[in-house]
């Protein structure tokens, strides 16, 4: 008889609001997960509280004014969003863009990657739960990049640097030599962040084997930049159609293979590396001196009639600007094609039937930034 | 007994404890601030008075001062009550423990068992807290604190039952006297002859003190602060105080049974002079080892932590009180002893490591994954 009783006790899932005031939300991401005590039986996210408009913003500025639009949008790597958006334009105008500053581009946007990527290594480790100590680490090697960011533009988070036809001005006298030294900083960093948290145990116990995504389901959903690579698609952008002047340079594009969280981390880890081997190939290879910005260009830029999509390799993954031009000094449409949006998208597929505790490691593994999902 | 009043006696001893743990609390969340801070490549406190040493003062006096909120919707009594019941029990655990010979409030007979059995009255409390502030992050955290104190009590209590045994004393072995416990162990501590519940010990300890890897109850970036997340200033600060005396008294607890207390290696004897420091040098490397924990470690999964205290903790415990069962029985030396028990150390290291690098399964497709 008791134990009929206890076999009718009721249980009843219990809905817990995880954002937009949570100290894992990344933001201001909004995640209504249903528990059935630990596990995770629903997961209901939502988003929007950071939507500014940013596109249609946009549309009402010229063509310069509209580059600080994209600097908001992707707060983390806004080089990479900056440099998508002049693509889109020049292509439109059927710009060349000097050498020089094709190369001051490359550094600068795989140095905003590894800034982005240790960006992510931080928050990732207090989501894991460490104490603070890799965001520490991590937050000092990105000092070291933002210092050099603000001495070339004289900025630390808005660059607005990036110009349709090549960049602003020219960089500062010491540019090689600050590189040089932001590099090898860096690269200790690196190394010292992946002993701290790479073969770490109680690491390897939370992030091994949590969430794997097949290639197929990784496709089908959309996703890209290393959340892609983790499942061992061998995709990048820099390679696939190279962009810019990224087919002079030698990289490796690292995989994961089971398409875990752990793989994620590993992927982006490794990229960090490889952009470094980027910034030092390239810093060897750029012309000392020469024009950074096309010749011949009006202060107002008028772009001719015409549709262009333009596409680049963020940290997050494909950046997209699609622009609609019908003549005039204004984009008369700018559609983002955002990565964080689409990665973001599959986060109920991956989430549920995890534990809580789960769910927020796979949300930070996903690297969202949510002025570029909401936009 | 001091001048002869026993009452005198008695309030002056209790005058030490409780002018003795603001103090101790106070000193430690200054410390644990700058270890954990240049851990992580920065100073620490560095404003408030010279090298930051004043910093914890002002946090104290802020905390005082704070408004103490209720919610609206929390139970008045459970919610206000909780952090009474989380921090009497450790005080008075305190009163059991023997800093020297004859520095303790009462020498109990039964001073291990007493500490043990009183510490673990704070779980009460934690769920008193989560259940009171009618809180989601509180709730989850409280069943989770409920759930990881009594899994690891019991290993805790284990490895500590384990040196009880085998412990010298006059009339042959077993006591759970701390004084004579720590008497017994004279030059050679009972780290070296029981390391495996040494190694037990500590990681209970580390999951008591909702420390790195454990602090899955209070885990900042899953359940906010988990059952402490709606209090505020003097209550909050009780919780604090109550994490700190507890480490203290984990602390000095193992330096007592397993670092021999105030034995020094060389010699049977120290000189009264020396004892306090030598028992407080060996109680601060413990805690400096739970700072350097929790300045390196991520946090485990409830299920990861469950698993390990049951799966390997436990059943490695029990290993130890049959090996120290035997040894009773056949008179077996110590060293015989501390090679079994090492054994049973390298079973458990292996067990971790095994447990960590276990392959990954191929991934599941997550249509197959959720059951759809």
């Amino acid at each position: 008889m008791a134990l009929q009783q206890e076999h009718e006790l009721e249980t009843i899932d219990l809905h817990i609001n995880v954002g937009p005031q949570h100290p894992a939300t990344h933001g201001v991401f909004r995640m209504i997960l249903t528990v059935d005590g630990e596990k995770v039986v629903d997961c209901d996210p939502v988003i929007g509280y950071m939507h500014r408009g940013a596109e249609k913003l946009s549309e009402n500025c010229d063509y310069r004014q509209a580059i600080g639009y994209q600097d908001r949008t992707e707060y983390l790597a806004q080089f990479n969003a900056e440099w998508t958006y002049c693509l889109a334009v020049e292509k439109l105008l059927g710009l060349q863009v000097p050498e020089r500053a094709e190369y001051i581009r490359v550094i600068l946007g795989e140095l905003n990657r590894v800034a982005s990527h240790l960006m992510f290594m931080g928050a990732f480790g207090t989501d894991v739960g460490f104490f603070g100590t890799p965001f520490m680490y991590a937050f000092r090697e990105r000092e070291v990049i933002q210092d050099f960011f603000e001495a070339v533009t004289g900025e630390r988070m808005m660059y607005n640097y990036f110009r349709p036809g090549g960049v602003a001005w020219d960089v500062p006298d010491d540019f090689e030599e600050h590189c040089r030294y932001v590099i090898d900083h860096v690269r200790r960093g690196v190394e010292e962040l992946d002993a701290l948290m790479t073969d770490n145990e109680v690491f390897l116990a939370r992030c091994r084997g949590l969430s794997p995504v097949t290639p197929e389901e990784a496709i089908n959903w959309g996703f890209s930049g290393p959340m892609l690579r983790a499942c061992g698609i061998k995709h990048d952008l820099r390679r696939a159609e190279p962009y810019s002047i990224y087919d002079r340079f030698d990289f490796e594009i690292p995989t994961g293979t089971q398409g875990d969280v752990y793989d994620r981390y590993l992927v982006r880890m490794e990229e960090m590396r490889q952009s470094l081997r980027i910034v030092e190939q390239a810093l060897r290879q750029m012309p000392k001196q020469g024009p950074v910005m096309a010749e011949g260009l009006k202060r107002t830029i008028r772009v001719p009639p015409g549709e262009v999509y333009s596409r680049t390799e963020s940290p997050r993954g494909e950046y997209g600007v699609y622009l609609v031009s019908k003549g005039g000094d204004k984009p008369w449409r700018l559609k983002i094609r955002s990565a964080a949006f689409c990665n973001l998208s599959a986060l109920k597929n991956l989430v549920v039937g995890n534990y809580v505790a789960d769910a927020i490691i796979i949300l930070g593994s996903i690297d969202i930034v949510l002025c570029e999902v909401d936009r | 007994m001091i001048a002869g009043n026993p009452w005198l006696d008695a309030f002056l001893r209790l005058l030490v404890v409780a002018t003795g743990i603001p103090l101790a609390v106070i000193v430690l969340n200054y410390l644990e601030r700058k270890v954990i801070g240049r851990v992580q490549n920065r100073l620490g406190p560095m404003r408030v008075g010279p090298y930051g040493t004043l910093q914890a003062i002002a946090d104290t006096i802020k905390l005082l001062t704070k408004e103490d909120v209720r919610p609206a919707t929390a139970d008045r009594w459970v919610f206000e009550l909780a952090p009474y019941v989380v921090v009497v029990p450790t005080v008075v655990a305190l009163v059991a423990l023997p800093v020297t010979d004859d520095l303790w409030v009462r020498n109990l007979g039964l001073a291990l068992f007493f500490i043990l059995a009183v510490s673990t009255l704070s779980i009460v409390g934690f769920l008193m807290a989560g259940w009171g502030s009618d809180n989601k992050y509180a709730i989850l955290g409280a069943m989770r604190s409920a759930a990881q104190l009594i899994s690891y009590e019991i290993p805790l209590v284990m490895a500590a039952v384990a040196v009880a045994m085998v412990a010298h004393t006059d009339v042959g072995r077993g006591s759970l006297n701390l004084v004579e416990i720590v008497e017994g162990q004279g030059r050679v501590p009972y780290i070296a002859w029981q390391p495996l519940a040494f190694f037990i010990f500590t990681v209970a300890a580390v999951a008591e003190l909702y420390r790195q890897p454990f602090d899955i109850p209070v885990a900042e970036s899953e359940v906010v602060g988990g059952p402490l997340v709606e209090y505020s200033g003097i209550r909050w600060a009780m919780f604090m105080m109550a994490e700190y005396v507890n480490l203290v008294l984990l602390s000095i607890l193992a330096s007592l049974v397993f670092l021999g207390g105030w034995n020094w290696p060389l010699g049977n004897e120290v000189g009264p002079a020396l004892q306090v420091p030598l028992v407080l040098l060996k109680t601060f490397l413990f805690i400096l080892f739970f700072f350097w924990v929790r300045a390196a470690l991520p946090r485990l999964r409830i299920d990861q932590l469950m698993a390990y205290s049951w799966q390997v903790l436990l059943p490695l415990a029990f290993y130890q009180i049959v090996v120290n069962g035997l040894a009773l029985v056949y008179g077996w030396p110590d060293p015989i002893l501390g090679l079994l028990s090492g054994g049973g150390m390298v079973v458990a290291v292996y067990l971790t490591y095994r447990a960590v690098r276990r392959p990954v399964r191929r991934p599941l497709a997550a249509a197959q994954r959720m059951g759809v």
